[in-house]
């Protein structure tokens, strides 16, 4: 018998249901491989075994409750084990956003996606790496050590969620809860080759979520391909009274099975720029021709204001930034540097426990909205951004997805960007539009460029068209077998 | 647009953040070639364009105002570096008493 880590998470849920393995095995399957791989990888920044095992025996409990009983009416996720990004607080258990300014951190609560999931039967297996407080395109800015790439381990899984992505691609859970603030779940996903998908602003609760960029932060998920990823997605997302962005629009039903007959598919000539890898284009406009033989229609489309997303995000994320980080003052929660004054102790405890992105983007954010400064870098971004979102609200008139590429290259090499901060925010120059714009995007791999890494394509949709991303990547997934492939061992 | 080893001081003092020598010097550098490349945005002719602070509709969103339980008083008190009671402990910030 193969091993229970080579399931998909939906035939996971079927072996327990059929009482082919327990979810006990299951669990602790995923340990015994952790155990094995994450020494290399380092994509667990926390483990909770003995949290996991009690639910992994809760679950178990029901399954043979339902068996004896003939009743099916089971959650969609009982008995499954999943990763949680660590900027999601879960009760009791550390909750670092990758800082040593939370070390020590235990959550008093736990965040909306995190409690739905496990009303929903997850099992939690640990707690993900990320850039710290989710602020990088490598993961190399965490404060606990860098994720490595499970195709290559000299490459960054992507960022800022690379220990989600690198633990979904080396089978070290089913399925794992990560942000998306500039592109920090689909970039990752493409790198890593899994699916991954970053909702509609407001479509899941950010309560719990360690705020960073707060009109741009999303809590999306990845597993490894779009029918594993559906539940999750359904079992987190809906209004949450206790986040007042979150959106009471009810869930659709969605059909896996949809056609895509007449479905038309923009693919955006902005995103085709010089810099762009050769073998991402091929990849991008091969698996655009695959929609099509399925029978979508592909139109070249144009999204005028692309260039300026990079500059009107690293201009409102990094205010957002500044502001919502400023609650780390040493007082209420982290450990406490410095001496005898409190502005020393500001000054030390953030000035010696904040890593260098993270102080170089409060420090833009601050610039961005001292006095003087407000109306030619925050105004201006703001409005600028509203150009982007209408270019948005103009190609959906004439489309139903948009597709491109997630990202100009495959996975760069582990300290290729240095010290060189703009050439790690190019990174993101595909994946910022959706965030500025509020639309859901999916990323999911499309082929392996010569070096064997994989390519990661990009549909977006228009706000709350999330069915339509998942009905086109499983149509893609249903006739093509790049989502399948594994890292080697 | 270079900013200024001062104004990078400054900043940092706003932001409540210790520099190292070092760091003041790259910062000014970094931040700098960053707010090169944000100030492409004052050449967009945004003219009668409204800012979008949200993509949402904004508008105040209204519950009852009714009783809950709230998170656990003793876990929040024990993330504190230092507590008195049922307060958190910081040093004093008036001058004391002559």
């Amino acid at each position: 018998m193969s091993r229970l880590t080579d399931l998909t998470l939906l035939q996971a849920a079927s072996g327990l249901r059929a009482g082919e393995f327990s979810a006990r095995e299951l669990t602790q399957d995923h340990f015994d491989r952790i155990a094995a791989l994450d020494a290399v990888l380092h994509a667990y920044l926390a483990l909770t075994p003995e949290l996991a095992m009690a639910q992994a025996e809760a679950a178990d409990q029901r399954l043979t409750r339902a068996r004896r009983s003939g009743s099916n009416s089971l959650p969609a996720l009982l008995g499954l084990p999943i990763a949680v990004k660590d900027v999601l607080c879960l009760e009791g258990v550390p909750t670092t956003c990758g800082s040593r300014i939370l070390e020590g951190f235990l959550p008093p609560y736990t965040a909306t996606a995190v409690q739905r999931l496990l009303d929903q039967g997850a099992v939690v297996l640990g707690k993900v790496n990320t850039d710290e407080f989710a602020m990088g395109s490598s993961t190399e800015n965490s404060a606990f050590g860098v994720t490595h790439n499970p195709w290559n381990l000299n490459r960054v899984p992507g960022g800022s969620s690379g220990g989600a992505a690198a633990a979904v691609a080396a089978q070290l859970c089913l399925a794992a809860l990560a942000t998306d603030t500039g592109g920090s779940v689909r970039q990752p996903a493409a790198f890593c080759g899994v699916t991954g998908l970053k909702p509609s602003y407001g479509r899941v609760s950010r309560y719990g979520l360690i705020a960073y960029g707060s009109s741009l932060d999303c809590i999306g998920a990845m597993a490894r391909s779009a029918e594993d990823l559906l539940p999750v997605f359904l079992g987190m997302a809906g209004y949450d009274p206790l986040d007042s962005t979150s959106l009471e629009e009810g869930l659709p039903a969605i059909d896996l099975e949809g056609d895509l007959q007449g479905l038309r598919i923009g693919v955006p000539r902005e995103y085709f720029i010089e810099g762009i890898h050769a073998e991402v284009e091929r990849g991008v406009r091969q698996a655009v021709e695959t929609l099509v033989a399925l029978g979508a229609e592909a139109t070249p489309i144009s999204l005028p204001h692309t260039d300026l997303a990079l500059p009107v995000y690293y201009v409102i994320a990094p205010a957002e930034a500044s502001a919502n980080l400023a609650r780390y003052d040493g007082i209420r929660f982290g450990p406490r540097l410095g001496e005898h004054e409190l502005l020393d102790q500001y000054l030390q405890t953030r000035g010696r426990l904040f890593g260098p992105e993270v102080k170089r983007r409060i420090m833009l954010g601050t610039y961005a909205l001292s006095a003087g400064y407000y109306d030619a870098y925050y105004g201006q971004a703001q409005k600028v951004r509203t150009l982007i979102k209408r270019d948005f609200e103009a190609a959906f008139e004439q489309v139903d997805l948009i597709a491109c590429p997630v990202a100009p290259t495959t996975a760069f090499a582990i300290g290729a960007h240095g010290d060189d901060p703009l050439a790690m925010y190019l990174e993101d120059v595909f994946t910022l539009p959706a965030n500025l714009a509020g639309v859901p995007g999916m990323a999911f791999p499309v082929g392996r460029d010569s070096e064997g890494l994989p390519i990661g394509m990009q549909l977006m949709a228009p706000a709350l068209g999330e069915a339509r991303l998942f009905q086109a990547t499983h149509a893609y997934q249903q006739a093509t077998h790049w989502h399948e492939e594994r890292p080697p061992q | 647009m270079t900013l200024t080893l001062d104004e990078v001081r400054h900043i940092a003092l706003l932001a409540r953040l210790s520099l190292t020598p070092e760091e003041e010097q790259r910062f000014q550098q970094q931040l700098s070639s960053i707010l090169e490349h944000a100030s492409r945005l004052s050449q967009v002719d945004t003219t009668a364009i409204p800012p979008t602070a949200s993509v949402l509709p904004l508008q105040a969103r209204l519950r009852a105002d009714s009783p809950r339980p709230t998170s656990n008083h003793a876990r929040i008190l024990a993330n504190a570096p230092d507590t008195d009671g049922d307060c958190f402990r910081i040093p004093p910030v008036f001058d004391a008493e002559p």
